[in-house]
């Protein structure tokens, strides 16, 4: 069975952490999260396959806890909380996290997070649905201005505010 | 009676309590941040609430993915800091208010919001940072706390209607709680932001200056918002944003915003703060300026708060 579609499916260099990753990746989790305890820690460093052996992964997960691959983590069901732990464990800032995942270096994130992040533009859609979703505010922003709203978005408003206000009651 | 006087929402990025606890807060990237709330500790000590209730994420520290409740009250005595991997924060134990957050589990169940209810829990960053944003680091924190957990790390988190109408029902719960107490309620978390993935980085100043807008203006708006927009837009942990709205669903439909700072970045995080006064009858805030007693209190309301009073004096 091939997994459900869903629009958020659609944001680039995005791991949506849901029920159907959070299922998959439960074994992932729960060793990032026993490494709070510095006994597991400690034995974890100690043999790390072994380690691995007692929550279940599957061999691509393994593989990507073996090799830190954190974009693999997330993409097989891992979550940044609890992955974090893992960086926290190897001894690395999220920064370091930060720049594996993104593919570039610390000193680059750290400058383009000062420089005002990563921009929303460009960065919508894979499928370019949203490219100009700049655009179309402009537009709708210009038209509601002139009182020229499509009357079928205004319907449709209507509907909606009448759908909420009887959900309410 | 007890009222919810004010609203305060601010982020609660892990780096900000990291550079309190490291003696940071006067280095130049830090200072822009910190500086940004110093009227709000003013305002704070001036508002000297009896009790806050602090709407936060847990972050894989209380709640693994073994048990993930979309919403969890805390009704313990106290809340200790959670050890987040570096040993827990330096920060005073968070003491709870076991009586009126009884209250509010039973008045909001009632309201039909199944919230869950949770007798021990640790507190992480996501509670203690807003704390220190607004308190300072005190020795002991000013007053008793009720936090409530709401789930935004697996999606899908409750839509920001939801939210909302969660933060009505708690209005509704504080309002018929008989001591007279005066309560802030603070939304945590966002703005834009994303940590995991290729997009990690992600700010959108735009989306965050029309949220803040319409956080004081028009929140029915902000309860539209789908959360494929949320992520698309404010980034995949964006999406904390809903919490805010249970915030702005607790207070006055016209609210009075008192202040409002905005930077960008604290690590990977777009900062945003605003906070807003309810301006009606017994806020508090109504000596200050004008606000003529509008709304009379409905006959049910009364009825209750008089069947209320007499449980009490029948129990005690």
């Amino acid at each position: 069975m091939a997994p459900a579609q869903h629009d958020y499916d659609d944001i680039p260099g995005t791991f949506v952490f849901d029920q159907e990753r959070s299922r998959q990746g439960y074994g992932i989790n729960m060793f990032c999260m026993s490494l709070m305890k510095d006994e597991n820690r400690k034995a974890f460093k100690a043999n790390e396959a072994e380690y691995l052996k007692k929550f279940n992964l599957t061999p691509e997960q393994t593989e990507a806890v073996l090799t830190r691959d954190y974009n693999r983590m997330l993409e097989l069901g891992g979550n940044i909380y609890f992955t974090a732990k893992l960086g926290a464990t190897d001894g690395h800032s999220f920064r370091h996290l930060a720049a594996e995942m993104t593919g570039s270096t610390q000193d680059d994130y750290a400058n383009m997070m000062l420089a005002g992040g990563r921009s929303v533009e460009g960065n919508r859609s894979k499928s370019g649905k949203f490219a100009n979703t700049a655009a179309k505010v402009a537009q709708a922003a210009k038209s509601a201005k002139a009182g020229r709203k499509p009357a079928r978005k205004a319907a449709k408003a209507k509907a909606r505010a009448k759908k909420s206000r009887s959900k309410r009651g | 009676m007890a009222r919810i006087v004010a609203g305060v929402t601010s982020s609660h990025v892990p780096a900000i309590g990291a550079a309190i606890d490291n003696h940071q807060t006067e280095e130049p990237y830090w200072k822009r941040v910190f500086s940004g709330f110093e009227k709000s500790k003013e305002w704070m000590a001036k508002t000297k609430p009896d009790v806050c209730i602090v709407v936060y994420n847990d972050h894989a520290s209380a709640f693994s993915v073994e048990i993930v409740p979309t919403f969890a009250l805390g009704c313990a005595a106290e809340f200790p800091p959670a050890d987040e991997g570096w040993g827990p924060r330096p920060v005073p134990v968070v003491k709870g208010h076991p009586q009126l957050a009884a209250h509010i589990a039973q008045s909001v169940i009632l309201d039909e919001f199944d919230i869950t209810v949770v007798n021990k829990m640790e507190v992480d960053h996501g509670l203690t940072v807003p704390m220190n944003l607004l308190f300072g680091s005190p020795k002991q924190w000013p007053c008793p706390v009720i936090p409530l957990a709401v789930n935004v790390v697996l999606y899908p988190p409750p839509t920001g209607h939801r939210c909302f109408m969660l933060g009505r029902a708690i209005r509704k719960a504080v309002e018929s709680y008989p001591e007279d107490l005066r309560v802030v309620i603070f939304g945590t978390g966002g703005m834009s932001h994303q940590i995991s993935g290729p997009r990690a980085g992600l700010i959108n100043s735009k989306f965050d200056k029309a949220f803040l807008d319409n956080l004081t203006k028009d929140p029915k708006k902000l309860t539209r918002i789908p959360h494929l927009e949320y992520m698309r837009e404010a980034g995949a942990e964006g999406i904390e944003m809903v919490m805010w709205l249970i915030m702005r669903g607790a207070l006055d439909d016209k609210v009075e915003e008192v202040y409002r700072f905005y930077t960008v970045p604290a690590s990977n995080t777009a900062v945003g703060h605003i906070i807003l006064e309810n301006r009606g009858r017994g806020s508090g805030f109504a000596s200050r300026h004008k606000a003529p007693a509008k709304r009379k209190p409905a006959a049910g309301r009364l009825k209750r708060a008089a069947a209320l009073a007499k449980a009490e004096r029948i129990r005690g």
